[in-house]
């Protein structure tokens, strides 16, 4: 009789997914978790220690910030794993979860920056990554400010930072820096040579506050915009407008709140991201779930998720 | 009055520019700072403000460009 060598493996390991299987027999891709693609050098050094021993001659930085170790071979998933855990890296997910929020540097060194993003993200993979959606896989990115280097609106759930400019008139020097600054033109030099302000254009980013030398402009209010049910891949969609002025430390409730919606109305749908769930149920219906914890911060009212045609033209 | 001619350059050598240029300065001079229209007018006066510097105005000229006066303020 042969002797028959058993791999053992610990199968908790891939409860939450991060090992993906690659072209070569016995290869994987081990997808790491860095939420909001913030990575401390001792980490880096031991990822790349790992790799060097492990994985193939290169890592690949993934387009949602996670650095994938290329050519594990599955027999060393426990080595791996192991060796990471020394300085607290872990194993991203795949599927139909929670996946690693992304986020932009925040606003830490940024100038640009209005929110703390990068404590949003490490906050909502804390307390919710890896959850099962039953249905599809479900996206979260933070921006800092309305620029939205992370292209929040391709997400499930796309955040925001925006601050509510307010004008105080007597401290104002008529300078018109402001009105300079402001791109969308919320911001115009009236007859009496202070600024004259409109809501509807302004997108809430901040360059008045920042730029006045006085200190005449200053925040009223600060959160984030929440849009909800984008998506990229075959058929995107650009999600829309359910919440404003968020308070930043009810991101995590906001998501599964959201979550929670999305879980109950998808069932029987099949593979359904929640974009397309919520053309189905009609924008309204998230809307008034989400008032019910949130009232002070959900819009009176939106719009589905936006198709966006790829495919005209061929 | 000082000028700091920074018209033709663009982001963010006219930061770079201006702020080696206000080295030169003592604390509380007024200096005038030229700018073009767009990018520079948007992002030099408030890197500028960021570097603590006093903000006193911007006047924009017959040709065009902008005048950032400012007090050189030392940290």
């Amino acid at each position: 009789m042969a002797d028959v060598k058993q791999t053992k493996l610990d199968l908790n390991n891939l409860k939450a997914g991060g090992f993906i299987k690659e072209r070569g027999k016995d290869l994987f891709t081990v997808r790491l978790r860095v939420p909001g693609g913030r990575m401390s050098v001792p980490r880096l050094k031991k990822i790349a220690e790992v790799a060097e021993k492990f994985g193939g001659e290169f890592v690949h930085l993934s387009v949602r910030q996670s650095i994938e170790l290329i050519n594990i071979n599955f027999k060393d998933f426990d080595a791996v794993v192991e060796a990471l855990g020394e300085k607290d890296q872990k194993v991203a997910s795949c599927g139909a979860r929670v996946r690693v929020p992304v986020a932009c540097g925040g606003c830490e060194y940024n100038p640009n920056g209005l929110v703390d993003t990068q404590k949003s993200a490490l906050e909502v993979d804390e307390k919710l990554f890896g959850t099962p959606t039953g249905h599809h896989k479900f996206k979260v990115a933070f921006a800092g400010c309305p620029f939205d280097c992370p292209k929040s609106a391709t997400n499930d759930i796309g955040f925001q930072g925006a601050i509510y400019p307010a004008l105080d008139k007597d401290a104002c020097i008529s300078c018109g820096l402001c009105a300079k600054s402001c791109v969308p033109k919320a911001i115009v030099m009236g007859g009496d040579n202070k600024p004259l302000f409109s809501n509807d254009p302004c997108i809430w980013c901040g360059d008045c506050v920042k730029v006045c030398p006085t200190g005449a402009w200053s925040e009223a209010k600060r959160g984030y915009t929440v849009r909800i049910g984008g998506k990229w891949g075959r058929n995107p969609l650009v999600g829309t407008l359910f919440a404003t002025f968020l308070p930043e430390e009810k991101a995590v409730q906001f998501i599964a709140a959201v979550l929670e919606w999305y879980k109950q109305k998808a069932e029987g749908l099949g593979r359904i991201r929640l974009g397309d769930t919520i053309i189905k149920e009609g924008p309204e219906e998230l809307l008034n779930h989400l008032r019910q914890q949130f009232a002070d911060y959900i819009v009176a009212e939106t719009i589905a998720p936006q198709v966006i045609a790829t495919q005209i033209g061929k | 009055m000082q000028v700091i001619d920074l018209r033709g350059i663009s982001c963010p050598t006219n930061f770079v520019k201006a702020k080696l240029a206000l080295e030169e300065l003592v604390d509380g001079t007024v200096a005038q700072i030229l700018l073009d229209d767009g990018e520079p007018v948007k992002n030099v006066p408030r890197s500028l403000k960021a570097d603590g510097h006093k903000l006193l105005g911007l006047k924009q000229t017959e040709e065009g460009h902008y005048i950032l006066e400012l007090k050189k303020v030392d940290e």
